[in-house]
């Protein structure tokens, strides 16, 4: 196949940046997208310019490294599918494809498609964890968890941080990520203790970093690689009203 | 031999003495403490956040320790640990199975083809039941029955339901326990966390390890850190081969760096080859993914009989075919260990039988399993696993068999440490794949996880505790002691080197090649001939590397192939290692085969008379020395495997 | 803004029902109107619960603009650079177009408040007949104040269907089978309003009241 990419190339944080076409030949429907930019950046290399940055790890879908605006969608065409599991087949010969880094105030870029997630990390150290210092834990059956509660905060734990929600949010909105991690806690007893001061805690730092708010729109979910459903926003929701109602810290309630 | 030189012998002279069920316990009592008040004072630096690294930080940070935390990654929780997919063994024996801590120890000794300390493996059964409290008081996700306890399942070929686990993400939500634990403290000002950060050389003063020059990788600015005690978990070294199931950053940069400044490096050789990955697709392929080694449990592994068969898998006929495995281990079948399945399917290929592109490659064949137990059934257990096959390689694999080939998984060789995880720096810690502590020749399935968490969780910070509390009184140091310095100028006057080279080849070509020679001559089964052919190619690339190589931009910001370029000039030299420990070892056993070395019918022959102890490589810039460490067997006694 | 909404909704509500006395006739629709100023009474002097409900009213779309401004200025800041390529995923019409669907509600409202209320921009006007006001302004020679009303309600529909689901999850609704309920529930209600209030001026369109 040959392509024309258009990407998007900035070289720090303060340069002002800009998409930059670059037809590239003979890509293999076989090969992943990262691949792809590999075989390009390979040959700008070789033609003396600088290759284009981009994050990228396990290359598995697991790591969250990769973030990637393919034609304006984050990961790019295939849902449930991170950029690094993304296959060239899944476009055509002769395609444009614009690839652009996430963009948020909260994600500022570091360098053409590269950004900074640290407000995720911020989010996850105001509250995002059950505190249980080593060795203090009690025996494992000592606290059964229905099956139904412990799948579902599976389910919210598989988010893998990669920022997609943020990225196609089109108020610029960190709550899915935040909600992920709420819910997954909330529903194991584990997590009850610290449940309303954490929803407090994480919230308040999500807005800290300068994430848009939640108007319940749903792009989040839709661009989630790994299906974090929308309704553990209204269980953000849910808890953040009863913390900041009943006054969390009163013993008893 | 003309490669190496022998040394002394080295002995673990930390490892403790009686019956072998409280020599953890009595070690623990006899290791000394740091006053709380102390604690404070006192500053340990831990290189990498995964599983070990994570877990380290965020127990030392607990107990009152300053951490200084470092990973290359954007954040602490995209460490490679978070992809390990099957599961994490305990010997709580909540199935009723028979199964024990002494069960436990027992299998991961013989698992490890009786390259291991029993010492250390009986501390990692009786650790690994903590490990799970610990991880459930967290909020780890686990698997639970309908009547709300943990589900456990059989894995690796294990006889007792041991494994936890948490859907195919285990990996994942047991690095998100600790990396959460670290971000807690580090919220609370306990731990200072540095991503993006790349450890390039170990600073060692008066012969103990005093600090780290890392590289800002965001602004390419180096500095000097200095603590009191380095702890590197900086993971595996599998990425040499390129091709691997590793995360593409993964590297051997700090435990190399760490190895040249004095720290023995063991067992290089150690490689562990999974047999179920997605085969390479093209000349483009940058990394291979595993399928779950659950597939095998339905899945029939075969080959044409003939060789060159191009015709399309489904219009070959059943006489036509050789399911290989059930053909030679007829009672293990698709379920022989790890290593049998690999090579198998490496000695099928080789005569020319195998299928795909470049004919590397062997069916798993899910036809019968379809037939038998219906699509839904199969769509139930694997679908996840079937949809991702699908993605990467556009086929569908419940109408045409999954085509598998082995990859490069794990690596059990590491820094040599005694039994306090020490290394032969005092001072230096090593945790986790890095060490090569626990797992001997052969690492068992899930117990990768079981050894990070155990060594960060629940060992390391008492060793390390010992170590501070008995060093003495720490000479306050910092960043412009002599040797510090020289640290650092050696670091930048690297940088500049390779960015000063601009030649004509990329550092991924070089990366590639080198990988092929490994792969080829140092892989799945070696040979005399083909190591020492191995080595002369590695010498001949690797001037070449240095001559050649092309690092465009400069050190002042992010620069990804400068990055890359400093971890491939590092898998040189430990290439190179790799082949001479590979050579020297004339036996086979676990993850090293020597073709030299098997018994009439193919299988890995031992050599316990001549072979049965730990290779510690000593680096002097020259011919490495070799160091022994015997081992001995007390409570598990060598045999030899057997599959058929 | 789930709050507020709420408000203005169960305005909107007894406003439709209101309305729909105009099928009762005449005297009976002028009668109600009149009613209205005199809820209260004699508790309150005449008139003073319309200009409580005005207050309230005025009070809740204030605030509710006020929110909605505050997201709107924290979205634009959270997404300084704008995507160069930018695609919907996810088609969600209603959900998107509550910014600018709020402004057009509002102006509508505006002119409502004009034409119906004050009378200032009703071709009669008279404050004695609303009934009569309602005739001349949906009159079919003025078709086309029918069709901006009609626009003004779809916008309204999509807004209400939008507003009520995003309510009901601000406020707590958190299971998969509730968020399918109440995504039915705001899509049956939106269409319910926009139906109950247009079936007025198409009444007076096609003669059916006049």
């Amino acid at each position: 196949m040959n392509l024309t990419l258009r990407i998007w190339r900035q070289r720090g944080p303060q340069d002002k940046g800009r998409m930059v076409t670059y037809p590239i030949q003979d890509v293999s429907p076989d090969m992943s997208f990262l691949e792809m930019l590999d075989v390009l950046n390979e040959r700008l290399i070789l033609s003396g310019e600088e290759p284009v940055a981009f994050d990228h790890d396990c290359r598995e879908g697991i790591c969250g490294m990769c973030s990637l605006m393919i034609n304006g969608e984050a990961h790019g065409p295939q849902r449930g599918t991170t950029a690094c599991q993304l296959h060239m087949r899944q476009f055509s010969d002769g395609d444009t494809i614009d690839i652009e880094p996430w963009r948020a105030r909260a994600f500022p870029v570091v360098k053409d498609l590269v950004v900074n997630r640290n407000a995720f990390d911020k989010i996850i150290a105001a509250g995002g964890y059950i505190t249980a210092p080593t060795g203090s834990a009690p025996e494992a059956h000592s606290v059964p968890v229905a099956k139904n509660n412990a799948d579902a905060a599976f389910e919210s734990a598989a988010c893998i941080g990669c920022g997609a929600c943020v990225a196609a949010c089109p108020n610029g909105s960190g709550m899915l990520f935040t909600a992920a991690k709420i819910t997954q806690l909330s529903l194991l007893p584990q997590g009850q203790p610290e449940r309303y001061t954490r929803v407090i805690g994480m919230v308040d730092a999500h807005d800290e970093a300068g994430f848009g708010g939640c108007t319940n729109i749903g792009e989040c979910a839709a661009a989630c690689p790994k299906g974090i459903p929308l309704n553990t926003i209204g269980r953000l929701n849910r808890d953040y009203l009863k913390a900041t109602a009943k006054r969390a810290g009163t013993p008893g309630s | 031999m003309d490669l190496y030189t022998d040394g002394d012998p080295i002995a673990d002279t930390r490892a403790p003495d009686g019956p072998i069920e409280t020599r953890w316990e009595r070690h623990r009592f006899e290791m000394k403490l740091v006053n709380p008040a102390n604690r404070r004072k006192l500053t340990v630096i831990v290189v990498g956040t995964g599983l070990a690294g994570g877990s380290a930080a965020a127990t030392l940070a607990e107990q009152g320790y300053q951490v200084k935390s470092y990973c290359y990654q954007d954040s602490p929780r995209r460490a490679h640990s978070i992809a390990a997919q099957g599961g994490i063994n305990a010997a709580k024996n909540y199935r009723n199975d028979g199964d024990s801590v002494h069960r436990l120890f027992y299998d991961t000794v013989k698992g490890g083809d009786f390259r291991s300390r029993e010492s250390n493996v009986h501390r990692l059964a009786e650790v690994s039941v903590n490990i799970i409290d610990q991880c459930v008081a967290q909020g780890v996700p686990f698997a639970r029955e309908y009547g709300g306890l943990l589900d456990t399942r059989s894995f690796g070929g294990a006889q007792v339901q041991r494994t936890f686990y948490a859907r195919g993400q285990t990996g994942q939500q047991l690095l998100l326990g600790a990396y959460q634990a670290l971000e807690r403290q580090i919220g609370l000002g306990n731990v200072e966390m540095n991503a993006r950060h790349e450890m390039l050389e170990l600073v060692v003063v008066d012969g103990r390890a005093r600090g780290i020059v890392v590289r800002d990788l965001v602004t390419g600015e180096i500095s000097t850190e200095m603590a009191d005690a380095v702890v590197l978990a900086s993971g595996g070294y599998g990425n040499v081969f390129y091709l691997s199931t590793n995360a593409k950053g993964c590297n051997v940069t700090a435990s190399w760096r760490a190895h040249r400044k004095g720290a023995y490096f063991a067992n290089p050789c150690y490689t562990q080859i999974h047999p179920t990955c997605i085969p390479v697709s093209g000349d483009h392929q940058s990394k291979l993914t595993l399928m779950s080694e659950s597939l095998r449990n339905d899945g029939r592994v075969w080959v044409p009989k003939a060789k060159g068969d191009q015709r399309s898998p489904r219009d070959i006929p059943e006489d036509e075919r050789d399911y290989y495995l059930e053909r030679i281990y007829p009672s293990f079948g698709n379920l022989v260990p790890r290593d049998i399945a690999s090579r198998a399917a490496k000695n099928v290929c080789d005569e020319g039988r195998g299928v795909g592109p470049g004919g590397l490659g062997v069916y798993l064949d899910f036809a019968d399993a379809i037939n038998r137990l219906g699509r839904k059934a199969i769509e139930a257990k694997y679908g996840n696993l079937f949809e991702m096959y699908e993605r990467i390689t556009g086929e569908d694999p419940y109408e045409v068999p999954m085509r598998i080939y082995p990859a490069v998984h794990y690596t059990m060789g590491g820094l040599w440490v005694d039994y306090d995880l020490q290394s032969t720096i005092p001072g230096l810690f090593v945790i986790g794949e890095a060490n090569f502590s626990d797992h001997g020749a052969n690492r068992l399935g899930a117990s990768a996880l079981m050894q990070g968490l155990a060594d960060g969780y629940f060992v390391l910070p008492n060793t390390v505790a010992n170590y501070l509390a008995g060093a003495g009184a720490f000479e306050k140091i910092d960043a412009s002691h002599p040797e510090a310095v020289a640290a650092r100028t050696a670091v930048e006057q690297r940088i500049q080197q390779l960015l000063a080279i601009n030649g004509d080849r990329t550092v991924d070509s070089f990366h590639r090649e080198l990988g092929q020679i490994m792969w080829e001559h140092c892989g799945m089964e070696r040979s005399e001939a083909g190591l020492r052919k191995a080595i002369d190619e590695i010498r001949t690339l690797r001037d070449e590397f240095w001559q050649r190589v092309r690092v465009l931009g400069d050190g002042e910001g992010l620069n990804q192939s400068l990055e890359k370029a400093g971890r491939v000039a590092d898998f040189f030299e430990l290439a190179e290692l790799m082949c001479i420990d590979a050579l020297h070892r004339e036996e086979s056993c676990g993850g090293h085969f020597r073709a030299e070395h098997q018994t009439p019918d193919g299988e890995a022959q031992r050599d316990d008379d001549r072979f049965a102890y730990v290779a510690a490589w000593e680096y002097t810039g020259d011919q490495p020395v070799l160091h022994k460490e015997d081992l001995t067997f007390e409570y598990v006694h060598p045999t030899q495997r057997s599959y058929k | 803004m789930a709050v507020t909404g709420i408000i203005l909704v169960l305005f909107l509500v007894a406003h439709m029902l209101g309305n729909l006395k105009i099928f009762t006739g005449e005297t009976s629709f002028d009668h109600y109107a009149h009613w209205l100023r005199e809820i209260g009474t004699p508790l309150l002097p005449s008139t003073w619960y319309l200009w409580i409900q005005r207050a309230v009213l005025t009070v809740a779309v204030l605030a509710h603009i006020a929110s909605a401004t505050v997201l709107a200025v924290r979205a634009r800041a959270a997404r300084p650079v704008a995507y160069a390529h930018r695609r919907k995923i996810h088609v969600n019409y209603a959900a998107r177009t509550m910014r600018w669907g709020g402004v057009i509600i509002l102006l509508f409202v505006i002119y409502h408040i004009l034409d119906l209320t004050s009378g200032h921009l009703n071709p009669q006007g008279d404050p004695a007949n609303p009934y009569g006001n309602v005739v001349a302004d949906f009159a079919p020679e003025r078709w086309y104040v029918t069709l901006f009303y009609t626009l003004a309600l779809v916008t309204l529909g999509f807004h209400l269907r939008h507003g009520a689901f995003s309510a009901f999850r601000s406020l707590g609704q958190q299971t998969p089978a509730g968020e399918r309920r109440a995504r039915a529930a705001a899509l049956v209600f939106a269409v319910v309003l926009v139906g109950g209030y247009l079936v007025v001026p198409f009444a007076v369109l096609t003669g059916l009241v006049a």
